[in-house]
């Protein structure tokens, strides 16, 4: 009685399987920003269009992107937290890195601006105020790129924010949207980089106070997964997506798509 | 503040009744695949679910007590924690990696099929069981064998065993946890409604967020209407 639904499910597992094995489909693991933003809905057409290969883009923190391309789940890896991205090329799970674009990360706050740090281009200085006042911050706390970055900031301002854990400072552990949502509900300064929040839609009274500090460079790199670490990844056409993104071709594309006229990410490719 | 909410809904729902007209072909897509999703997943569930139900109903065995607390218990197996095991079972280093099921829609009816089994088995057990007791002597006067007696209770109560299905389905089409973590939220290969509304809500796009929301739930009541007819035609036939 139960054979016939089995042999279903059996068949239909086979296409699936079927389905995914062609060659012309890659899938990347990336960070949220560059997804929420919109980028790849402008990019990935322009690409296919050239290539015919389909991109499918997952787009995590980049903590969990880093893990899913380490269990093989993906076939480019594209994120913006440097020393993890090395580290995951030195253990052989990437075949390169290369620099692609970068844009900066920005701390946007309500207009009352409870810290006084509005105008601010000192980072450092502003993150210390901000402990100082008690005044609430929104961290990721999900050990994204963005996360990495602010932590790093914290301590090269000298102050431990997780000792107030759960006080002024909430680590909100979800992506960068929703770490915005909750900031914004709660009246918290944020970090966030600027191609997110130019393009985030629930922006109420908030605005960018602090920017412009050379601390708060935003780079991000691609990665193609190594086939010898995972046999199944579709290499060619994950070198061929990814050469493309640096080339010409690609960094122009990533030049010109705009959001309300800004400009949301900057190319910068070695040229070769 | 409550005058904003409803302005809020209000415009959200006129949203949403311009996105239906539109037609647009993603937003089709996306209910599309909600459907095919959950119904395939709330079908496998029903068989393997209410055999399950009707066994544990009529059978009097040995630790029968823990078997019913823990079908009940299932009944709220976390949606985000079923995802990350078949994600660790379908994933490439997993032990099923080489089926290449991970973000395909394959893998979104299983963990949702997972998900939703406990559901139709713990709910069908409940109304399979009370109807037993009321044929019991019945059942025991003409000698019926245990797979007679099962297909006639499944037989007897296929309408309630229909809200049953319907409970499943509820719970498959409206729970996010299990389906972007398998699924990965793929723009046209896996996005259904429930990650759609996770993604523009991380957007900030919170009047299209909530328009999709309220387009699933028309979803939702056409499918319990489209089950509700069903019922009640069959039941008007049954007494002509």
């Amino acid at each position: 009685m139960l054979s016939k639904p089995y042999a279903v499910t059996a068949v239909s597992i086979f296409l699936a399987g079927a389905a995914t094995a062609q060659d012309m489909s890659i899938i990347v693991q990336s960070t949220t920003s560059t997804a929420n933003s919109g980028l790849y809905d402008y990019l990935l057409p322009i690409f296919q269009e050239t290539s015919g290969i389909q991109v499918n883009v997952v787009a995590v923190g980049t903590g969990q992107a880093i893990k899913n391309a380490q269990n093989c789940d993906g076939d480019v890896l594209l994120v913006h937290a440097k020393a993890s991205e090395e580290k995951f090329v030195s253990e052989g799970y990437g075949t390169v890195r290369t620099d692609l674009m970068y844009n900066d990360f920005v701390i946007v706050g309500p207009i009352s601006d409870p810290a006084v740090v509005s105008g601010m281009t000192d980072v450092q200085g502003a993150l210390g105020k901000i402990a100082e006042a008690g005044a609430l911050f929104a961290s990721r706390g999900d050990d994204s790129g963005t996360h990495k970055k602010e932590l790093s900031l914290w301590s090269s301002a000298g102050v431990d924010p997780t000792a107030s854990s759960g006080q002024w400072y909430r680590e909100t552990g979800s992506g960068m949207g929703a770490t915005l949502n909750a900031g914004i509900g709660m009246g918290a300064y944020v970090m966030t980089d600027r191609a997110t929040w130019i393009s985030f839609g629930n922006k109420q009274d908030y605005q960018i106070s602090v920017q412009g500090d050379d601390d708060m460079f935003n780079q991000y790199g691609v990665i193609p997964v190594n086939p010898e670490k995972c046999p199944s990844v579709h290499a060619d056409a994950a070198q061929i997506f990814s050469d493309w993104l640096v080339s010409s071709a690609g960094q122009d594309a990533i030049a010109s798509y705009k959001v309300a006229d800004q400009q949301l990410f900057f190319p910068n490719a070695p040229t070769k | 503040m409550l005058g904003e909410i409803l302005q809020s809904i209000g415009e959200a729902l006129g949203l949403a009744v311009a996105l239906v007209f539109s037609g647009d072909p993603d937003l089709l897509e996306i209910v599309f695949l909600s459907l095919q999703v959950s119904l395939t997943a709330t079908v496998f569930a029903c068989v393997i679910g209410l055999p399950i139900g009707a066994l544990v109903a009529i059978g009097r065995f040995r630790g029968r007590n823990a078997v019913l607390i823990l079908m009940n218990a299932l009944m709220g197996l976390p949606p985000v924690v079923v995802g990350l095991v078949v994600y660790l079972h379908l994933s490439r280093s997993g032990p099923l990696g080489f089926l290449g099921l991970l973000y395909t829609p394959t893998a979104m009816i299983i963990a949702q099929t997972i998900l939703i089994s406990p559901i139709v088995a713990a709910l069908s057990r409940q109304v399979l069981e009370d109807l037993h007791a009321e044929y019991a002597d019945q059942f025991r006067s003409l000698c019926l064998t245990r797979l007679q007696t099962i297909q006639a209770l499944l037989w007897d109560a296929r309408y309630s065993l229909l809200t049953v299905g319907l409970a499943g389905f509820g719970r498959a089409v409206a729970e996010v946890g299990a389906v972007i973590i398998v699924g990965g939220n793929i723009d046209h290969l896996t996005r259904v409604m429930t990650t759609a509304i996770a993604l523009e809500t991380s957007k900030g796009d919170l009047g299209l967020a909530l328009a999709l929301g309220i387009i699933l739930l028309v979803i939702a009541l056409g499918v319990n209407a489209a089950v509700q007819t069903v019922r009640m035609t069959a039941a008007r036939q049954a007494y002509v």
